[in-house]
């Protein structure tokens, strides 16, 4: 046999995951981890470009029926979570912002990321009506479409749409698990549920300073340092403005 | 293996046509039909079985990058095999260079992962195979990487010029003088 044969022989077979890392690395499949939280066992996926989603699955294979109807591609069980990953996770769910972690918003039209971004500057443990992220992005008027963007949120807890409730000051509905941990989660994050369900029982959608004539979401925090005596509560920006209060331009009201 | 990951044996030729229709569904088949060929590379060039398995991942992956800022035109007319060791290539050296560079350092013992090598010590005893691995590790870069794209990847002289970016009457004479470098030093052992 010739040298030529010789080497044509020196062929070996790489591992078998070599191709299914190099899908998972540019996002063509995922891997997913388990992760406890305070409403119950989590499922992460991930893949290069960043976590993909977010679901409170009963059990892996509910999960990942979820996930193909989803993103309709290969998902496995991690091996090993990348370390950019892994280091900004636990905070991100921590914080319920995105911070430093990646994401992979594929998967989301640029309206619905829109929503999803907006959501996330909202501080950890204040709400905003829907209202309220469809004035932000300039279109008023698409309430019902904000409503459906976040309720399709493939990374909850992390994009934290659990901080936009509906602009009765009820917290309506909730993705992840059930309707109950959205105020779970609100409570958790140092909300005052008990306070707040009045104030939307008795029709307060407002709160303003007598002495700075400035009005705020009621769980801002600048109307939360509101002196009892000074406080007043509002129905209405209209009602805010005829009675000489001026917008908060921290939380920027808006119904 | 990922469910839904598609194992087909593949047409090369059609397989950069298709890929420039619809590259996130082709490009599995890409990964499937091609990483052998660039992990049997990679593990002739370095000898180490962790290195070939990270330059077959990562320059897959580079490749899929570069490969969605083409246009189809571009993708269609590639020749996949080549070009993708254009980049592997690349990575090839850059891993032995670095590797010289640490080789410099006191505490960089031998790799416990490394299954392959140790070419003086084995050679008595091992077969042909294994003797010859040894050597192609012996090789200057541009006649082993010449070698090994020739006769272990099966690459076309010209593939091997665009590949490694040398004309190719010095890729031909570059495995020209490295089979003979071989052959000399197969024929030394032999008592």
């Amino acid at each position: 046999m010739t040298i030529e044969n010789h080497l044509q022989q020196l062929t070996a077979t790489p591992p078998d995951d070599v191709g299914d890392r190099v899908l998972v690395a540019v996002g063509l499949a995922d891997e997913f981890v388990e992760w406890p939280s305070i409403v119950g066992r989590l499922f992460i996926a991930f893949n290069g470009l960043g976590v993909s989603t977010v679901s409170a699955d009963a059990d892996a294979d509910r999960f990942e029926a979820y996930f193909q109807r989803r993103h309709r591609r290969p998902l496995r069980p991690a091996t090993a979570v990348p370390e950019t990953i892994e280091r900004h996770l636990a905070e991100a769910l921590d914080r319920g912002r995105p911070g430093r972690l990646p994401l992979d918003l594929r998967g989301v039209t640029p309206f619905q990321s829109d929503v999803l971004l907006k959501a996330a500057t909202i501080p950890r443990g204040e709400v905003r009506p829907y209202g309220w992220i469809a004035r932000e992005l300039g279109n008023p008027g698409a309430v019902r479409a904000v409503g459906s963007a976040l309720a399709t949120n493939p990374i909850p807890l992390i994009l934290p749409c659990h901080r936009v409730v509906r602009s009765d000051g009820s917290f309506g509905r909730y993705s992840l698990g059930s309707d109950d941990n959205k105020p779970r989660l609100l409570a958790a994050e140092g909300l005052d549920v008990a306070e707040y369900q009045r104030m939307a029982r008795t029709g307060t959608r407002f709160v303003g300073s007598e002495t700075t004539r400035i009005y705020c979401h009621p769980t801002c925090r600048a109307a939360r340092t509101i002196a009892g005596s000074h406080r007043v509560e509002l129905r209405s920006t209209s009602e805010a403005e005829d009675r000489g209060f001026r917008a908060c331009k921290l939380c920027r009201p808006a119904a | 293996m990922l469910s839904g990951t598609m194992v087909v044996m593949t047409d090369l030729d059609d397989l950069a046509l298709r890929l420039s229709t619809d590259l996130d569904a082709v490009f599995p088949e890409v990964v499937h039909a091609l990483s052998p060929g660039l992990y049997s590379g990679a593990l002739r060039m370095l000898g180490h079985r962790q290195d070939a398995e990270d330059i077959t991942q990562d320059a897959l992956t580079r490749a899929y990058r570069a490969l969605g800022e083409y246009p189809a035109e571009r993708i269609a007319a590639l020749r996949l095999p080549g070009w993708l060791w254009t980049i592997a290539a690349n990575l090839c050296r850059n891993r032995l260079r670095q590797r010289s560079r640490k080789a410099t350092l006191p505490l960089d013992g031998p790799d416990p992962t490394d299954t392959e090598a140790g070419p003086d010590e084995k050679a008595e005893q091992a077969d042909l195979g294994d003797r010859l691995t040894g050597h192609l590790l012996t090789l200057s870069w541009p006649m082993r990487s010449a070698v090994v794209l020739r006769h272990v990847v099966g690459l076309t002289t010209d593939e091997i010029s665009t590949a490694l970016d040398r004309p190719p009457a010095t890729v031909r004479s570059d495995i020209h003088r490295g089979l003979e470098r071989l052959r000399h030093l197969l024929d030394e052992e032999t008592p």
